[in-house]
């Protein structure tokens, strides 16, 4: 699966019209089976880039191209389609609390079952074996049954990446994997994942806020600062100068003192009255 | 020692006072004319040609009618009531999930790409206009509409119940699906799952525990309802309360009354148990 984004600027689904873009006049080619990881300071635009790639967010300008066709351009059904074969795992692991851990893996492959069968399968589970196996290669199979919200907040972060494994997609695009599991923990999940990528084939992009692990771990980085490609370099090829370069007055972060995770993605909202009509 | 001309005479007066006096006269005066209209006249109650008439009906109330030829068919009629409110209960959740899922904003495939689409936006508009009929006329009169349909007897309490409450919980269902975290449903609609199946894996268990506990809240309401829907021929415990009124017949009523006292209370528990388990 090939990409290549021209031109493109794009503001988060959120921001009101007239706001500064969260990526500007960006362009850049991925090719299929690459492992790339996207570093920058906090409101570079990493999450944003992963939401146009996954085809959640329209571009404002300038043009996306998947495979040489513009998804923005198909059918909403043909979209719909397109956007089974990419799996965007958001940094907060979007699980309901009261869901079994087993349902909430094997919803990743949703977009390949018919409805009957995803109907069949919340009555009893038709891939507990996949569901397992995919666990098993995050260290979690133990919580197979469990509800959601007995879960710690690692455990959780890799239930939801077990989700991406099973969803078997051609791109995936990860938000910071890592950023609620303690390093043994998290240099396991990063080899299981591009493990799990190289295998079927599938191109990965990660954002990143471990510095370190992001260039152990992927051939290919991009820096992003303040919506702009900053650099697009082999690992090898990124130099501390660089790097200072790219978290001026951002150090911090650099240094993983930084803010690490971001909380603002859950939604607070009024409750429902209980009134009579 | 404070002398008196040392401290502002302004610092020792409430400055609340002032608007709280306007604020109580203005609701008299608003209060007035709406109880002058509403011929609130409670005096009327303590005139000893209204006070004879009502003491002779409640000293009837006593003692009440406990045989059990009787009683038998209290206990038929309680639970016919109970029937009635179920059934109607079951029926206005198969009109309202439908109707809920129709006017979500958040299971639209359209609107993950920034604006929804033309065609389903009115659709959603349409539902949200449907319901607002359906809830806004009150269950008697879809009561007595059906009485003179179907003919006197339960089936028109449980249809009645249907349609008000079926208005009332897809609205809320709409409104407790949209007011709750979506992450976990945007998330799969944007991994390519179809609506349904969104609704099923993300929005259902995010919401259930709210969305049973409403409901199980509402079929109590629907208790309460299905026996003042008696009184207009819609069957159950008002319907007998209702005959026995007509025949002046106090113990009859006491009876039903208490027992219609002692079901509220015993759904009340019920429900607020069942809501304290699922929560």
């Amino acid at each position: 699966m090939r990409f290549r984004l021209e031109g493109l600027s794009a503001r988060h689904g959120s921001a009101r019209a007239g706001t500064a873009a969260a990526l500007t006049e960006l362009d850049l080619e991925l090719a299929s089976g690459e492992q790339i990881a996207v570093i920058g300071p906090s409101g570079a635009g990493k999450t944003t880039l992963l939401h146009v790639l996954a085809c959640a967010i329209q571009p404002s300008s300038g043009r996306l191209e998947i495979d040489g066709r513009e998804p923005w351009k198909l059918p909403r059904r043909e979209l719909q389609r397109l956007r089974g074969t990419l799996f965007l795992a958001p940094q907060v692991p979007p699980l309901p609390p009261r869901q079994r851990v087993v349902t909430a893996v094997l919803a990743g492959r949703l977009p390949r079952i018919s409805l009957a069968h995803s109907l069949r399968s919340l009555f009893y589970p038709t891939g507990i074996a996949q569901a397992d196996a995919a666990l098993a290669r995050f260290g979690v199979s133990d919580k197979l049954f469990a509800r959601v919200d007995r879960l710690s907040g690692g455990e959780r972060q890799r239930v939801a990446l077990a989700r991406a494994l099973v969803a078997q997609p051609r791109l995936l695009l990860v938000d910071e994997p890592l950023s609620a599991l303690d390093p043994t923990r998290a240099a396991q999940a990063m080899t299981t994942l591009t493990g799990a990528a190289r295998e079927s084939g599938a191109t990965l992009v990660t954002t990143m806020h471990d510095v370190p692990m992001a260039l152990a771990s992927f051939p290919r980085i991009l820096g992003l600062r303040g919506g702009h490609l900053v650099f697009d370099l082999p690992a090898s090829a990124v130099t501390p100068e660089r790097l200072q370069a790219l978290y001026a007055q951002h150090l911090d972060e650099l240094h993983g003192t930084g803010p690490v995770r971001d909380e603002s993605a859950r939604a607070t909202s009024a409750p429902v009255a209980m009134n009579c009509r | 020692m404070v002398s008196a001309a040392s401290v502002p005479a302004i610092g020792l007066r409430d400055p609340a006072w002032t608007r709280r006096v306007f604020w109580l006269l203005a609701a008299a005066v608003v209060l007035w004319p709406l109880l002058v209209l509403a011929e609130f006249k409670p005096w009327i109650l303590l005139s000893p040609e209204s006070l004879k008439p009502t003491l002779r009906f409640l000293a009837d109330f006593f003692p009440p009618r406990i045989d059990a030829q009787f009683l038998l068919l209290v206990a038929r009629e309680t639970w016919r009531t109970v029937a009635i409110a179920t059934a109607g209960l079951a029926l206005a959740i198969v009109v309202a999930i439908p109707t809920a899922l129709l006017s979500v904003r958040i299971l639209s495939v359209s609107a993950l790409g920034g604006r929804m689409a033309t065609l389903p936006a009115l659709m959603r508009v349409v539902v949200r206009g449907v319901l607002v009929v359906l809830r806004s006329v009150p269950e008697l009169i879809w009561a007595l509409v059906f009485v003179r349909v179907v003919g006197l007897g339960p089936t028109s309490g449980v249809l009645a119940i249907a349609l008000t409450y079926g208005g009332m919980l897809g609205k809320v269902y709409a409104e407790i699906l949209e007011s709750g975290e979506a992450h976990a449903t945007t998330s799969l609609l944007r991994n390519g799952a179809g609506r349904i199946q969104a609704f099923f894996y993300g929005l259902l268990p995010t919401n259930a525990a709210e969305l049973t506990s409403y409901t199980v809240y509402r079929w109590e309401c629907a208790i309460r309802s299905s026996a003042v829907l008696g009184f207009v021929g819609a069957g159950g415990l008002g319907q007998q309360i209702d005959a026995s009124m007509k025949m002046f017949n106090g113990a009859e009523v006491s009876t039903m009354l208490l027992v219609f006292v002692a079901l509220v209370a015993l759904t009340d528990r019920l429900s607020a148990w069942l809501r304290k388990a699922l929560g």
